[in-house]
């Protein structure tokens, strides 16, 4: 018990962090399976980050350091909302750095910055199942993994490239694990699909309102979902980071005025702080409204 | 009198579940596992502390029958966890085996359903040997093309009965393998082969 | 322009201290105490402790209190701190056939042991604004009734009909424990016990236009109230330690009995069906509205047929749960500005293309 906050160490009695203990090792023994678990009510609301919020706490040590990003930055106000959580119920260190931290807790991004072995990503999930939004049941889309028949994901992006000639999916774009469970990967971007494959870092998803936590193991295979004449392809922008000039990177769209101004920058705001401290500079920009 | 439990029972719980995380997303690679327990014998620190971090009265214990002869093995995994010691394999979250030759046949101990697989049990396997040069060939998720392991002492059918796991994936056994200040997994989704 | 970088931590505390402050209103106006809230607003105190399935009127005054007097946003305080609370097991089933009543209604019989208590309600009033109550006089006193001869002994009315064989039995006690969905995830199908606590813990609202839908057609199981008991009942707990049960105190419930069309087959002879509601304090809306939706409920396990959406346990305990609901559609309000640019670029390009297209034809035109 901790004397200053009254709670226990990471806010979860010890009972509730065994039990999702035991369901991250079964999520990782069976990578992309969602295992069900018997979430807690937490004192934030649900679908503010309360699955990854469970994860966290139930895997966080003394020695961590945590990083927290929303939308890929550090300060946001719920990824600053749970940092500060975690600062007060764990006392753990917290870094705004990617290479620094331990966990990084996230919710809609990967970061940009390649993750390392001994890294733990932690995923925040609203909706945890591929299949929902094809078959709203969950006793039948529980069928649908035990029996691996992922043909309803197939027909819906073709149906996707029928009617707009693209798939049409821009995120939360399913991705096949290890050759067997269709996964979500969260609401990130497609574009940070291709980070989740062979990724060093060990990946835990954590879904509270929906009671699910799955997990990718690192270096395990993660394909995005596509056909051979539509190959599955990221969003790719045309302009570099208008603050430190940084390609092939997310970025955000900023409107500037009433009149059309807008100036794009990173999505991830440590990888731009980090390369504008290296003396990176960007056009700094307005641009005319041509898109 | 009853042997100690944790000594710092949060901080050490924890550090004992990230071992193992890491071992089970890791297959192959060696965790550290300080072991501080003293528990009655011929129960290990290492097979004490990985049930007092994660067994308790919702995933309860089964012992083997070397760790049965002994009634301060029960009492005191009981005392610590609260969990319930299973008669039947077949019934226990946490299997602990102290004499890891003798280990009975994995389909004797829960496998999860096709719909449910992680309602499977996980062993824990005593062994005095543990290395990650040698020995078998792994492969699978958490295993950067390849990697080694060797064990001892193990079921002489061991690698035969790792080959029927894995072919039943997602259904399964997790395997914990826990020597003398380390411990290493296997989880139902790593191929092994003979090195 | 570009500020959005820093600046999250400090506009956070910012916005909590004027929450504070707007929480506390008027400064020149009295301050509301729990005691007040407890006693004057106490059927939405009872309706925090449902929903919020904590027992505390004093915590659920306090929660509306730090609530501003939102419902759901209390309910969450209390199930929040609910979920910090040890757990020492579970209270022996309280025994609603020996409550000590306070209002005891059926609609199925004139009069009955016991006898008709109306108690305090709201039937029957006319709903006309009271300006009297806006100048703070004095309490009005209740008349005392003569107490009836039999008032002690009330039977529950489906115990009544249970004595005749004309309604079906209840399910028998096996002694099983019951499911606790705080404790262990919802897994389909659920049973009747693990119904029965999510639709206690469920939004009223939500609760009361499923039951109504059953009324009008989706899912209809004909109806009848009979019976609404109000009252107090004695809770008891047996300790591992001592073997015997051990009386904590006394709560207040409303607990309503439904009686629901006949059934029967060739084997059993017709009779009626139960729908069951029970909810804290004096909650005779949401009691009601539960017992027709776990009506509603049973019709997979009673052979009708399964439809209309009250019947359908996966639509109606997934999204039963106002905390679930409201996070989720409030969630809303959080940054989604990544994926708003991954649909932007897709729909830039699309556009783009189809102009492309339109252009085409326009240029061989002008070729021709």
């Amino acid at each position: 018990m901790n004397a200053a906050t009254g709670y226990n160490f990471a806010y979860l009695d010890e009972g509730t962090k065994r039990m999702i203990r035991r369901a991250i090792l079964k999520a990782i023994a069976i990578p992309g399976y969602q295992v069900p678990f018997a979430s807690r009510e937490m004192p934030m609301p649900y679908g503010w980050g309360t699955g990854g919020v469970q994860v966290t706490a139930a895997i966080l040590g003394r020695a961590d350091v945590l990083k927290v990003i929303d939308q890929g930055s550090d300060d946001t106000t719920n990824a600053v909302s749970i940092r500060a959580f975690f600062a007060r119920t764990a006392d753990v260190a917290v870094t705004t750095r990617t290479r620094e931290a331990t966990v990084i807790q996230t919710r809609h991004r990967i970061p940009e910055a390649p993750l390392s072995e001994g890294q733990v990503l932690v995923y925040q999930v609203p909706i945890p199942e591929p299949l929902r939004f094809l078959e709203p049941r969950e006793t039948e889309t529980r069928q649908l993994h035990a029996l691996a028949e992922y043909g309803l994901m197939h027909v819906k992006l073709y149906e996707d490239i029928a009617r707009h000639g693209h798939i049409a999916t821009t995120y939360a774009y399913p991705v096949e694990v290890a050759g067997r469970y269709v996964m979500d990967p969260s609401p990130t971007p497609k574009f940070d699909n291709p980070k989740m494959d062979d990724c060093p870092a060990l990946q835990l998803f954590g879904a509270g309102r929906e009671k699910r936590i799955y997990a990718v193991p690192p270096h395990t295979r993660v394909r995005s979902l596509d056909f051979e004449d539509h190959p599955f392809r990221v969003q790719s922008f045309d302009r570099p980071c208008a603050l430190c000039g940084a390609e092939g990177v997310y970025l955000d769209e900023v409107l500037l005025d009433d009149a059309g101004g807008r100036m794009f920058v990173c999505s991830d705001t440590d990888h731009c702080e980090e390369r504008r401290a290296d003396g990176h500079v960007g056009t700094g920009g307005m641009e005319a409204a041509h898109v | 009198m009853l042997a100690r439990g944790f000594s710092d029972p949060v901080h050490d719980a924890q550090g004992v579940f990230r071992a193992v995380m890491d071992a089970l997303a890791r297959p192959g690679t060696l965790q550290p596992l300080a072991a501080t327990l003293e528990p009655p014998a011929p129960l290990t620190p290492e097979l004490a502390a990985i049930a007092l971090a994660l067994a308790d009265a919702d995933a309860a214990l089964w012992l083997d029958e070397a760790l049965r002869h002994d009634p301060a093995v029960a009492d005191f995994l009981r005392f610590h966890t609260g969990a319930r010691i299973a008669d039947a394999p077949s019934e226990a979250a946490f299997a602990l085996v102290s004499d890891a030759a003798a280990c009975p046949d994995f389909a004797a101990f829960a496998q999860g359903t096709p719909a449910y697989p992680d309602r499977s049990a996980t062993l824990v396997l005593a062994v005095c040997d543990l290395s990650d040069v040698e020995g078998w060939r792994l492969d699978g998720p958490g295993i950067r093309e390849s990697a080694r392991l060797a064990a001892a002492p193990l079921p002489a059918d061991m690698l035969a009965r790792l080959a029927r796991n894995h072919a039943g994936f997602p259904q399964g056994i997790d395997l914990i393998l826990a020597a003398p200040g380390r411990l290493a997994a296997l989880p139902r989704s790593t191929r092994v082969q003979e090195g | 322009m570009y500020v959005a970088v820093k600046g999250g931590e400090a506009a956070i505390a910012n916005a909590h201290r004027l929450l504070a402050e707007t929480r506390r209103g008027d400064a020149s106006v009295p301050e509301l105490s729990v005691a007040q809230i407890r006693e004057q607003m106490a059927l939405l105190v009872d309706r925090v402790m449902t929903e919020g399935s904590l027992h505390d009127p004093d915590l659920a005054a306090l929660a509306l209190k730090q609530a501003r007097g939102d419902l759901i946003e209390a309910v969450f305080l209390v199930r929040a701190y609910r979920t910090t609370l040890p757990r020492f097991g579970a209270s022996e089933p309280v025994e609603t056939g020996a409550m000590t009543l306070r209002r005891r209604i059926s609609a199925t019989y004139k009069d009955l042991p016991g006898g008709q208590v109306l108690g305090p309600t709201f039937d029957y009033t006319h709903r006309l604004v009271d300006f009297a109550l806006a100048a703070e006089g004095e309490a009005p006193v209740a008349s005392q009734a003569e107490p009836l001869a039999d008032a002690a002994h009330a039977p529950r009315v489906t115990d009544l009909l249970r004595q005749d064989g004309l309604i079906e039995p209840s399910a028998p006690d096996d002694g099983s424990a019951p499911g606790d969905l705080t404790r262990e995830p919802l897994d389909f199908p659920a049973d009747r016990a693990l119904r029965l606590q999510a639709l206690a813990r469920g939004d009223e609202g939500f609760v009361l236009a499923l039951g109504y839908s059953t009324q009008r057609g989706y899912g209809r199981t004909h109806p009848f109230v009979g019976e609404i008991r109000v009252g107090a009942v004695a809770v008891e707990f047996v300790p591992e330690e001592l073997g015997f049960a051990v009386p904590l105190g006394e709560i207040d419930l409303t607990e309503c009995q439904m009686v629901n069309q006949f059934h029967g087959s060739a084997e059993v002879p017709p009779q009626f069906t139960r729908g069951y509601g029970l909810a804290f304090g004096q909650s005779e809306r949401k009691a009601m509205a539960m017992a027709l939706v776990d009506r509603a409920l049973r019709a997979e396990e009673l052979g009708e047929p399964v439809g209309a959406p009250a019947q359908d346990q996966e639509f109606v305990l997934a999204h039963c749960d106002a905390l679930q609901a409201t996070g989720f559609v409030e969630h809303l309000k959080l940054p989604h500005y990544v994926d708003f640019q991954a649909e932007l670029e897709l729909v830039r390009r699309l556009r783009a293309e189809h102009a492309a297209r339109r252009a085409v034809p326009e240029m061989k035109e002008a070729a021709e």
